[in-house]
């Protein structure tokens, strides 16, 4: 790895048997054990509480962990923190702008921090709110900023930095569409030089941008890969989608009823247009799609109705 | 510009510079707290209590910077999250805290200013009592930071460490006899006042500037508990303060 910015492409981050527990017995991680390398996008997904804070603060040396080792390109998140800290940076969750100073001026303290000279941070926040598309606002006091445009700030500070390592702790929650998909762009860009760790609850966030994923639930990881190897988890890789009630041909596929008022098949491509022809004649709506990572992570979390999933289990026997 | 004059920078204008750029009634109100308090007892005592109450007004600033760190640090990390992003960086502890006790003085700078002015016009002492006085009011901010630091690693509600940071100021500045001397408090009620280290500090302060006749052994037993106090603090913000959380 250099301290040019750029990161070495054997780099990698591990977690060894990594635990957390708080007040003595509230497990918010158990076992943790992965390696992915140190850079791209890694997103790590999973519902409110899963433990993604957690697994983040503890791998930006942040929080301590109870049990096991975690490493970023070999060096110790405890014992090699302070070499750690030299390359990282971290927009935590619920961060926010400090709302007596300007846009330019957050950028530049925070460059400050990092040990850059007063005129160099300067110059490096100037372009970095550029960079964000923000140079109308540079000198506006945050506090009458919206909501996107501060965490926007936020994501300059890191990306003025030097860090190779970008934790950011669900940087889009609270944003509209329009300000989450430019988030996506500059998340993107970020990828291409630095290592992302980046934690999400929106899906199409993680499926949108990430490299690599993480499905995290309950304190446990249940599965990490790219795309790909996450749809291999799902024996179907093509899911019709119908509205509860709506007369199914028999199917090969798994059936799957959802919380949101649809039955969802899980099928093959080729059964998935047998059953949009006989949906087409019945002129039902439906909906036919590769399967996404909504679709894994449903599946692989579980978040499904339980006791229509016993019926259809009833149906298949 | 080195690197630690860098991080220390990042704090004072994070801290006192912009704040005080951007919300100039904040540095009013941080003004007008010791000098409203000189006035009072100005006009109460007749004016014989001035001298006692422009060092009464240093202490108070000294020791109440160092606790505004408190709520300031507090405010920083539970509202704004900004000491995650601090402690995620090349900037370690004592120079992060080093800097936001800087930036408090820098921000009691002016009131420093006005009660230094009060005390080279109405205080006539000699050099080394000045320096006396000057020892005291650092051991008390020092005592001060190290105990805000202390508690705003524990904070996690800004709304608690502003009520805590009024309430250190008012039972150690207000209701503790450093606007006015200690023998003003009838006994036994003067015993409680040796509960707050400031009682210590003014006694010392009100010694100095020739107000008050203190015995040789008392004025040394005023000295050891500062301070000792002092260090105690400064070890339970060393020892007890977290930088990465548990």
């Amino acid at each position: 790895m250099g301290r040019n910015g750029t990161i070495a492409r054997d780099s990698e981050i591990n977690c060894d048997r990594i635990a957390k527990v708080y007040d003595g017995d509230k497990a918010a991680l158990s076992d943790i054990n992965f390696t992915i390398p140190a850079h791209g996008i890694f997103s790590l997904i999973g519902r409110n509480g899963a433990g993604k804070t957690t697994l983040a603060r503890i791998l930006s040396t942040l929080l301590e962990p109870s049990s096991g080792r975690a490493t970023i390109d070999g060096l110790d998140v405890m014992a090699d923190a302070n070499k750690l800290r030299e390359r990282m940076a971290v927009v935590p969750q619920e961060g926010r702008t400090v709302a007596w100073m300007t846009p330019v001026q957050a950028v530049s303290a925070y460059l400050l921090w990092r040990g850059l000279s007063y005129s160099e941070s300067k110059r490096k926040a100037i372009e970095a709110i550029a960079q964000v598309g923000m140079e109308k606002q540079a000198d506006r006091l945050n506090r009458t900023l919206s909501g996107g445009m501060k965490r926007k700030v936020l994501v300059a500070m890191v990306l003025a930095s030097d860090a190779e390592f970008v934790f950011l702790d669900e940087p889009s929650t609270g944003l509209d569409p329009i300000s989450r998909q430019d988030l996506w762009k500059l998340l993107i860009e970020l990828g291409k030089e630095r290592f992302v760790f980046l934690t999400t609850h929106y899906l199409e966030e993680a499926e949108s941008v990430a490299d690599r994923i993480g499905i995290l639930d309950d304190g446990k990881l249940l599965t990490l890969g790219n795309m790909d190897e996450l749809r291999g988890h799902l024996k179907h890789q093509y899911s019709v989608k119908v509205p509860k009630g709506v007369d199914l041909p028999p199917v090969q596929g798994e059936i799957i009823t959802l919380n949101n008022g649809l039955v969802q098949v899980l099928t093959t491509k080729d059964e998935a247009l047998e059953i949009s022809h006989h949906l087409i004649e019945r002129k039902a709506q439906f909906s036919v799609n590769p399967v996404t990572l909504d679709d894994i992570f449903t599946y692989m979390v579980g978040a499904m109705d339980p006791e229509l999933r016993e019926s259809k289990e009833v149906e298949e026997e | 510009m080195s690197r630690l004059s860098s991080q220390f920078l990042a704090s004072i204008l994070v801290n006192a510079i912009y704040e005080m750029k951007n919300y100039p009634a904040v540095l009013v109100i941080t003004v007008l707290s010791p000098l409203s308090f000189l006035t009072l007892i100005f006009f109460i005592s007749d004016g014989a209590l001035l001298e006692v109450g422009i060092v009464g007004g240093l202490i108070m600033t000294m020791f109440t910077a160092g606790t505004s760190l408190q709520a300031d640090l507090s405010h920083l990390k539970n509202d704004f999250k900004l000491q995650d992003m601090v402690v995620a960086s090349p900037t370690s502890a004592p120079v992060y805290v080093g800097g936001m006790a800087l930036s408090e003085l820098i921000y009691a700078s002016p009131a420093l200013i006005i009660l230094a002015i009060l005390f080279s016009i109405h205080v006539d002492i000699e050099p080394v009592k000045v320096l006396g006085i000057v020892i005291v009011m650092l051991l008390m901010f020092l005592m001060s930071i190290s105990l805000g630091f202390a508690l705003a690693t524990f904070s996690t509600d800004i709304v608690q460490s502003f009520a805590f940071t009024r309430l250190l100021s008012l039972l150690f500045t207000t209701l503790a006899p450093v606007y006015y001397p200690l023998e003003y408090i009838p006994l036994p009620w003067r015993y409680l006042a040796y509960l707050s280290p400031t009682t210590y500090a003014a006694q010392i302060g009100h010694y100095l500037i020739g107000f008050v006749e203190v015995s040789r052994n008392l004025l040394i037993v005023n000295w050891a508990v500062l301070i000792a106090v002092t260090i105690f603090f400064l070890w339970i913000g060393l020892k007890k303060a977290r930088w990465r959380e548990k």
